[in-house]
């Protein structure tokens, strides 16, 4: 090792565009979007209906729930999806509604894809007994468990074995339905997601691995935080792969069903990058220092609800006070959803209780 | 009564289960084609297959997550630790997702999932294979933890374990696998969760010990006996749930209790006892509950070292004597 000055030592990684400072990186690099149209990806008039909708309603009720969570109606965190809707829109409509998926933290809209309602979501967050996990979990713990959805989990990387015990669940029983874990490239750092990858690899289990690279882990750049290209930690576990671009409903929707017809015919996993942007923070502390503001203009630019709305009027799929009277209705709902929340009781003081154990009656130590 | 090991008794809790509910399945390192590093599964992959016997990687946070996403799907796993100290690795998936994933959804999911492996030390095998866990665990929520001492309340209870619907620690020893003891052979034989043992009547001080250190207490009161003293030796076999009333009726007839714990002393079972003694049982006591723990030091190498490490009969007899006045 060549001696040097300890003020020349670094660790951060070199040869970035500005390596003096950790500072701005560019998130992520979309590849491509698919070019084909909406009936050569087999998708009807109705279906491209109901993926705005379901985009739409995920977009507002965060947006929505920001302004509560700013107003004080409740506390805890936020973590929100606002950019990303793409990603579980494309992958729900793509899947069986008997595949399973589980998610991070930044749960809220694929909870929304996978039958909760606005009134269920917003009182979770409220942390009302009418939440959809009885206001015991909140923001990060929204679960459908009846439809599929596992729910969203805290601890980075912490869910991704689960992910694939659930598709071990599923081999075993030989059901035919296959597992899906989104997780952020923060997580593609965590000994949880290679442990994993081996085994699922190993065992041949029918589950996909999607990292959600929305180019930053908290705050730091995927090119500060982990080494090459992320998609490429396929190759070690010679596993499939695939990078998607999710910016646009359609690419991931096309990707996805592809993959999902792969893994449940061979019963062996994939790993997928989707490459994405969230238009906010973190959370709803982040001041947002770690980016420009031109970058995040660039991604909302493209925005995918935006454009499968152009994409809708262009082909004529539906006449535009077709998508106003969704957009309408979905204002609706999502104010009915704060009202809901709002006058929803808290969960009873007994409740602090309950959901512990199976039994009845179970021992508490006091 | 058949006479087993207690790694055969074990095995026969296992199998049984396995026969009688095929959701349920046994993953782990070297369960399968070695037979288990404790010969605990032996035979049973040729009983049961590929499917249902699994070995794992060295990857103990990877296949315990695994094992928690598997029973939240409906099957009911039986995941070994080679021991609970390599289990340290999956601690996230036992304490953060086992335990808190039916809370956190309202109730939606279920964990029924057994964690089992030996616990604590094993001889001369240096800091890091050394540590008693039981406390620790007892200490999270939704957990039950199981340290049991002899090969019947080892099959009786590891039944119970696999057939209970929320997360189980069941703890074993390395040095107790060769044990011999009588075993039910009473079909469908299960002891419930919770429920302790008074295996020593005596009238002069209660000992409360489980797991490995039972046996030292049985030493410790044997020596006793030769002098007059009987001591009456309670074994939880569960530390949590805790039955605390079987510990508080025999100190309500000894009025001295020392409780023999395999833990360091900070904050582990021997401290908690000795705080519900006093508050259950103050008026009761002759003199102050005692403890005999490891001391608050990483497990040593060297044998002499070693052995003023671990408890031992003699620190229990002094103990005794301490509150024999």
């Amino acid at each position: 090792m060549v001696k040097k000055a300890t003020s020349d030592i670094r660790f951060a990684p070199t040869g970035m565009e500005s390596p003096e400072k950790g500072g701005v990186q560019k998130g992520v690099d979309l590849p491509v979007a698919t070019r084909k149209k909406h009936k050569s990806l087999g998708l009807t008039a109705q279906q491209l209906k109901d993926m705005y909708h379901q985009m739409y309603l995920q977009r507002r009720f965060e947006e929505r729930a920001m302004q509560q969570y700013q107003k004080g109606k409740f506390g805890g965190f936020l973590h929100l999806y606002i950019g990303q809707e793409a990603i579980s829109t494309g992958t729900v409509f793509a899947f069986n509604n008997d595949d399973d998926i589980i998610t991070a933290y930044r749960d809220h809209g694929w909870g929304l894809c996978r039958g909760i309602s606005a009134n269920e979501g917003m009182a979770e967050l409220f942390g009302k007994a009418t939440g959809c996990s009885g206001g015991k979990g909140g923001s990060m713990h929204f679960a459908n468990v009846k439809k599929h959805f596992w729910g969203g989990y805290g601890i980075v990387g912490g869910h991704i074995p689960i992910a694939s015990g659930l598709a071990f669940a599923n081999k075993y029983n030989a059901n035919g339905r296959i597992s899906a874990c989104f997780f952020g490239d923060g997580a593609v750092d965590q000994g949880a997601l290679h442990e994993t990858m081996n085994l699922a690899q190993l065992w041949k289990l029918p589950t996909v691995f999607v990292v959600e690279n929305n180019g930053y882990s908290m705050g730091t750049a995927a090119k500060r935080h982990t080494v090459a290209e992320i998609v490429d930690r396929a190759k070690g576990y010679g596993m499939k792969s695939a990078v998607i671009n999710g910016m646009d409903v359609f690419s991931v929707y096309e990707k996805m069903k592809e993959i999902a017809d792969d893994v449940r015919e061979h019963s062996e996993p994939w790993f997928v990058e989707i490459r994405t942007y969230r238009y906010r923070g973190h959370s709803m502390s982040d001041p947002q220092k770690y980016r420009t503001k031109e970058e995040l203009e660039e991604y909302q630019n493209i925005d995918p609800i935006e454009r499968l709305k152009t994409y809708l009027d262009a082909e004529k799929v539906c006449k535009e006070a077709e998508i106003s009277s969704i957009e309408e209705g979905i204002e609706d709902e999502v104010l009915a959803a704060v009202t809901f929340a709002d006058e929803s009781p808290f969960p009873d003081q007994s409740e602090l209780y309950t959901d512990m154990f199976v039994e009845d009656n179970p021992y508490f130590h006091v | 009564m058949a006479v087993l090991q207690f790694r055969e008794a074990l095995k026969h809790a296992i199998d049984e289960e396995m026969a009688r509910d095929e959701r349920v399945f046994v993953m782990g390192e070297e369960v399968a084609e070695y037979n288990g590093a404790y010969k605990v599964t032996e035979g049973l992959l040729d009983k049961y297959g590929y499917r249902r016997v699994i070995d794992t990687p060295i990857s103990e946070l990877g296949f315990a997550g695994l094992g928690v996403g598997a029973a939240m799907n409906g099957l009911r796993p039986i995941v070994e630790f080679m021991t609970f100290n390599f289990a340290v690795l999956a601690a996230d998936q036992i304490i953060n997702h086992a335990t808190k994933v039916k809370y956190m959804t309202g109730g939606q999911a279920d964990c029924p999932i057994v964690f089992r492996g030996p616990n604590a030390s094993a001889g001369q095998l240096g800091a890091t294979h050394s540590v008693a866990y039981d406390s620790m665990y007892a200490q999270f929520p939704g957990l039950k933890v199981i340290y049991v001492s002899e090969p019947n309340d080892a099959k009786g209870l590891m039944k119970s374990a696999i057939r209970d619907e929320n997360p189980v620690l069941f703890m074993e020893s390395e040095q107790m696998y060769g044990l011999k003891g009588e075993v039910s052979d009473e079909v469908d034989f299960i002891i419930p969760i919770g429920k302790g043992k008074i295996k020593r009547e005596g009238s002069d001080v209660t000992l409360v010990a489980h797991g490995k250190m039972y046996h030292l207490a049985v030493q410790a009161a044997n020596e006793l006996a030769k002098d007059g003293i009987e001591c009456e030796i309670i074994d939880p076999r569960t530390v949590k749930p805790l039955d605390l009333e079987l510990i508080l009726q025999s100190v309500k007839k000894t009025n001295r209790c020392i409780v023999i714990d395999e833990a360091h002393p900070f904050a582990g079972f021997a401290a908690e006892i000795g705080f519900l003694i006093q508050r259950e049982a103050f008026d009761y006591l002759d003199a102050p509950v005692l403890r005999v723990c490891l001391p608050d030091v990483n497990a040593p190498f060297s044998k002499p070292l070693f052995d003023a490490w671990l408890p031992s009969p003699k620190q229990i007899i002094n103990a005794v004597k301490q509150v024999s006045y």
